[in-house]
């Protein structure tokens, strides 16, 4: 069938916000029953994108280089509206629409201006998928950037305590990193004559680009794909959003946002940019490496849950980092597993903090204890997640780290050595947080009454679960599927580097 | 040369906007004379239509080539087919506007569209200028019709003040470009721009030259609200009633940077190494200041009057960058950034309680929960002017950098960078202020005047409506194309 199906996974849930909008106009919002409505067409419309993405899934054919479903129209200042995917576009966007249900599913305890959060909601989604898919530089920076007004407002509504700050800090973090791509987007444009992605990856394997500019449009992208990952030094905008912004936002924000940074690296500056990509391994390593151990050791101290898994974030994109600028085959798989499986697990986690912050309105550890007794399914769910955030085997989390590890080990060793104790510092903040929170008995007395999943959380978990262990105990059928993408990027890569 | 009727009769074909300007501001002048103040509804509805007419028929004459009229005086070309067209249509907004605010202010008088209208027509000599003489005659019709704007409320000390500092700040500034014509003149024989051009062409040059030239610029920069000849500016947004400083912030841009466009590129293009250190510092200078200065407002009016210096930055990084993608990226910058700032203009108006105006930043509070539709609007201006994509204004953005990277001045789209990240910083003070602030009373009901204005610009700043922006960047490579 030849219809448009990227064009009508992204926009789909941008028509919903549209629709819900027209109701709204209309209705008015007056009666009792139009939130809960709202709510309702919101989670179906999510659902049916994700459904929509499963065809889209099955029309890709992971064998074939290059990108896919691609859909070419003339557009608008010198560039094409141009969409594609390679598989790990199409790994990037099936994880958006995943992810985004359950959100909603979070999100049902939202009472504030329902339809506004959900049209945002769904605004983001349109605006998450379109970067995935976008093979236009312009498009592409659409997106990317079109991304923080829904975040933006979503953090400084619903957020906690601090959350106007925490809005500003994001928004304006990203965005100077951003503007400072733009600027080397419009050079690219006119060095190489065309914005489209293919064309500019055809032109950097062909010509490329001088190693002397390289380093400048290097350094722009880094500063917009660095600070979004985000890596260390300029991560401080995470923990302040991941507290701040509601449940939902906070997973999108720690399994979607953060996965743009990797698709970035992974998109632009390897394939386009491998002259400097090559120059600045040594720095990106040690950046890395910074992140993991530096990140795990501020998780372990932290009073603040949502805090603790914002920095173990950090640690756990410096893998991603790690891998990618290996450049070698096993270290891009590793990184584009670890996204997924990053961005499955600390999904999850946000998830699990904010069920008990639904219930206490507090996300401070000090607060918790004792909880299996009261909430044994929601500690056995918990414990999962935990493990894969440790990377355990057999969840999701460990072919990622392994992989990205043997990559780099390949370039240096010695980073490879210290980043290897991440793994064990992640086990200790991690299973910490989970024993003072959930194990011995409880003393808070306020936690007397805390009752267990309801059947919202459930529907909510239960695909999480399956998803973590799927990954954790089949990896070979992710890997299969991203294998050609990562190959096309390591030749890329390597085919340049000296 | 024609004899002087048959040059005239010949001339008026083409000068056709004007005449209907003319001819309405001397009858409405007529008008009020013998009907008074009750005669100020319908010549504002009739200005409003008037104006409307002469963007239309502006467009509907366009010409295949360039058109000298009056003896070369003037001439009617793309880019000043192009900048009429939206002065008229800005004009005509912001006096839409303000004949329903002064409606509710009692302050209703049948001066106010003659006014509009005589600024309009001076804009449009402006943009149509082809002589150091009609220059001059344009810049300060415009101008004498302005202070007059800026003084409206006569009873009140601040807008007086607004006048009186604008007069004299501005009649400072008329003399520079007096006194730079004259050296332009004095070496090179002649007040033509295509004499000046080949008088340049033929070797003409020298320190008067230059001088000349950047006097003139100096002045032209003071029209704009230029940094650092911006100080008058926010006090004069600020005392002004704010459908004229709505006016203030919109259609003289465009002229004064149309006129500095064909300054530079027609008899001055020889000498664009000089002229581009001076519109480049000029463009610096006014993105970074213009940002800055904004952070610490809290009257929107003023704050505007910053994020209106911080915008002629942008627009004049394009002019700077030259002839390749310059001029239609400035074209395109200013044809987005006027109905973002009318329409925000428009929202300060709505922001009524109890028949008193309340334009702080604090005012803002809960917008989102009172009034989600305002709120929303007031969101896309912003974000459009704040060249976030993906609101039109980020399309301005983009082609002002892409001009000038394109011209060799990377390091000047990364300065405008950090500056509209800066911006972004006060814009989404007023952002917060309207969504995240607890509510607080609820405004008036907005007129359907105000409705009308904002809701049309909220939709230009849409990017549903991206095709049309397309077609905004057709139309300037056209006028562009057939200028110069």
């Amino acid at each position: 069938m030849h219809l448009p199906w990227l064009s009508i996974v992204t926009f789909l849930p941008a028509a919903g916000a549209g629709l819900i909008l027209l109701a709204r106009m209309f209705l008015r919002g007056q009666d009792a029953g139009y939130d809960a409505g709202v709510r309702l067409l919101t989670l179906i419309i999510t659902i049916a994108t994700f459904l929509i993405s499963l065809f889209a899934f099955a029309m890709f054919d992971p064998g074939v280089q290059g990108f896919q479903l691609v859909e070419n129209a003339p557009w608008a200042f010198g560039s094409r509206y141009h969409l594609g995917v390679d598989s790990l576009g199409m790994t990037l966007i099936l994880l958006t629409t995943f992810l985004t249900p359950l959100c909603i599913l979070a999100s049902w305890t939202i009472d504030k201006q329902v339809a506004t959060y959900m049209v945002l909601f769904l605004v983001l989604e349109t605006l998450m998928i379109g970067v995935f898919c976008a093979m236009d530089l312009i498009l592409f920076y659409l997106f990317f950037e079109g991304g923080l007004i829904p975040m933006f407002i979503l953090i400084g509504v619903w957020g906690g305590e601090r959350r106007v700050y925490a809005a500003f800090k994001f928004f304006l973090y990203t965005l100077l990193g951003s503007i400072l791509m733009l600027v080397a987007i419009v050079a690219m444009i006119n060095i190489a004559g065309t914005s489209s992605i293919p064309e500019l990856m055809r032109y950097a394997a062909t010509r490329g680009f001088d190693p002397n500019v390289q380093i400048w449009l290097w350094l722009a992208f880094f500063a917009s794909f660095a600070v979004k990952l985000p890596m260390w030094p300029v991560h401080t905008w995470l923990p302040d959003a991941h507290v701040e912004a509601p449940t939902a936002a906070s997973v999108v924000l720690a399994a979607i946002l953060l996965k743009m940074g990797g698709y970035g690296f992974l998109r632009f500056s390897l394939p386009i940019f491998p002259d400097a990509s090559h120059f600045f391994t040594p720095m990106m390593f040690a950046l890395s490496v910074i992140a993991i151990v530096w990140a795990s050791l501020v998780a372990f101290r932290q009073l603040d849950m949502k805090k603790l898994i914002a920095y173990s974030s950090v640690a756990h994109m410096g893998f991603v980092t790690l891998g990618i600028f290996s450049g070698t085959m096993q270290g891009i798989q590793g990184a584009i597993y670890q996204m997924l499986s990053h961005g499955v697990i600390s999904g999850a986690l946000f998830l699990c903090v904010g069920v008990i912050y639904d219930r206490m309105h507090t996300r401070e550890i000090a607060f918790y204890g004792g909880l299996v007794n009261r909430m044994p399914v929601y500690a056995a769910v918990f414990m999962l997640f935990t493990l894969g955030n440790v990377g355990l085997p057999g969840t999701s989390g460990f072919p990622g780290e392994i992989l990205t590890m043997v990559g780099a080990f390949q370039i240096n060793a010695w980073f490879v050595a210290v980043a290897a104790t991440g793994v064990i510092l992640s086990a200790v903040y991690a299973l910490t947080l989970y024993r003072k929170i959930t194990l011995g008995v409880i003393i808070n007395a306020k936690l007397g009454g805390i009752a267990d999943l309801e059947s919202r959380e459930w529907v909510q978990f239960v695909p999480l679960v399956v998803a973590t262990l799927a990954m954790g105990l089949a990896p070979h059928y992710v890997l299969q599927f991203t294998e050609a993408t990562a190959r096309a990027i390591a030749t890329a890569y390597s085919g340049a580097a000296p | 040369m024609n004899a002087p009727l048959t040059d005239f009769l010949a001339s008026a074909a083409h000068a056709r906007p004007e005449l209907l300007l003319t001819a309405f501001a001397l009858l409405a002048i007529l008008a009020g004379a013998w009907f008074r103040d009750k005669s100020a509804a319908p010549l504002s509805g009739l200005g409003v239509a008037v104006l409307l007419a002469a963007g239309v028929v502006a467009i509907m004459d366009r010409p295949l080539a360039p058109v000298e009229i009056f003896q070369g005086s003037l001439v009617v070309d793309g880019l000043s087919v192009f900048a009429k067209a939206l002065i008229a249509w800005s004009s005509a907004a912001t006096l839409l506007l303000g004949a329903d605010h002064f409606a509710k202010t009692n302050e209703r008088r049948f001066e106010f569209p003659v006014m509009i209208v005589l600024a309009t027509l001076g804009m449009f000599v402006m943009v149509s200028a082809r002589d150091l003489i009609s220059l001059y005659v344009g810049v300060e019709l415009q101008s004498l019709s302005a202070y007059v704007l800026a003084a409206w409320r006569r009873d009140d000390a601040r807008s007086s003040e607004a006048g009186l500092k604008y007069f004299v700040l501005s009649a400072i500034a008329s003399g520079l470009l007096l006194f730079g014509s004259s050296f332009v003149y004095g070496f090179t024989g002649s007040i033509r721009f295509d004499a000046i051009a080949s008088a340049i062409a033929q070797g003409a040059h020298g320190v008067g030259l230059i001088f000349g030239l950047v006097l003139m610029l100096c002045a032209l920069a003071f029209k704009m609200s230029a940094a650092p000849f911006h100080m008058w500016t926010p006090d004069v947004y600020e005392g002004a009633p704010t459908p004229v400083t709505a006016f203030f912030a919109a259609a003289p841009k465009v002229a004064a940077v149309a006129l500095m466009m064909r300054i530079l590129y027609e008899p001055f293009a020889a000498f664009s190494d000089q002229w581009r250190q001076v519109v480049v510092a000029l463009s610096a200078i006014s993105m970074v200041w213009g940002s800055i200065a904004a952070l610490l407002q809290t009257n929107l009016k003023r704050l505007m009057a910053y994020s209106s210096i911080g915008n002629v930055g942008f627009a004049l990084m394009g002019l700077a960058a030259g002839q390749g993608q310059g001029p239609t990226s400035a074209l395109v910058y200013l044809a987005l950034y006027l109905p973002a700032t009318i329409g925000i203009f428009a929202l300060i108006l709505a922001m009524r309680r109890e028949g008193a105006a309340h334009e702080t930043v604090a005012d803002l509070a809960g917008l989102g929960q009172k009034r989600p539709w305002m709120a929303s609007m007031f969101t896309m201006l912003l974000f459009s002017i704040a060249g976030i994509p993906p609101f039109a204004g980020f399309i301005g953005k983009l082609l002002v950098f892409r001009a000038a990277v394109d011209a060799n001045l990377a390091w000047l789209a990364v300065v405008g960078g950090i500056a509209a990240v800066i911006a972004a910083g006060y814009y989404l003070r007023l952002l917060a202020s309207i969504w995240f602030s607890p509510s607080q009373q609820t405004l008036q009901p907005a007129s359907s005047a105000i409705v009308v204005t904002a809701t049309s610009a909220a939709a230009l700043t849409f990017p549903v409506l991206v095709l049309v922006l397309g077609a905004i960047q057709q139309w300037a490579e056209w006028a562009v194309g057939r200028s110069f």
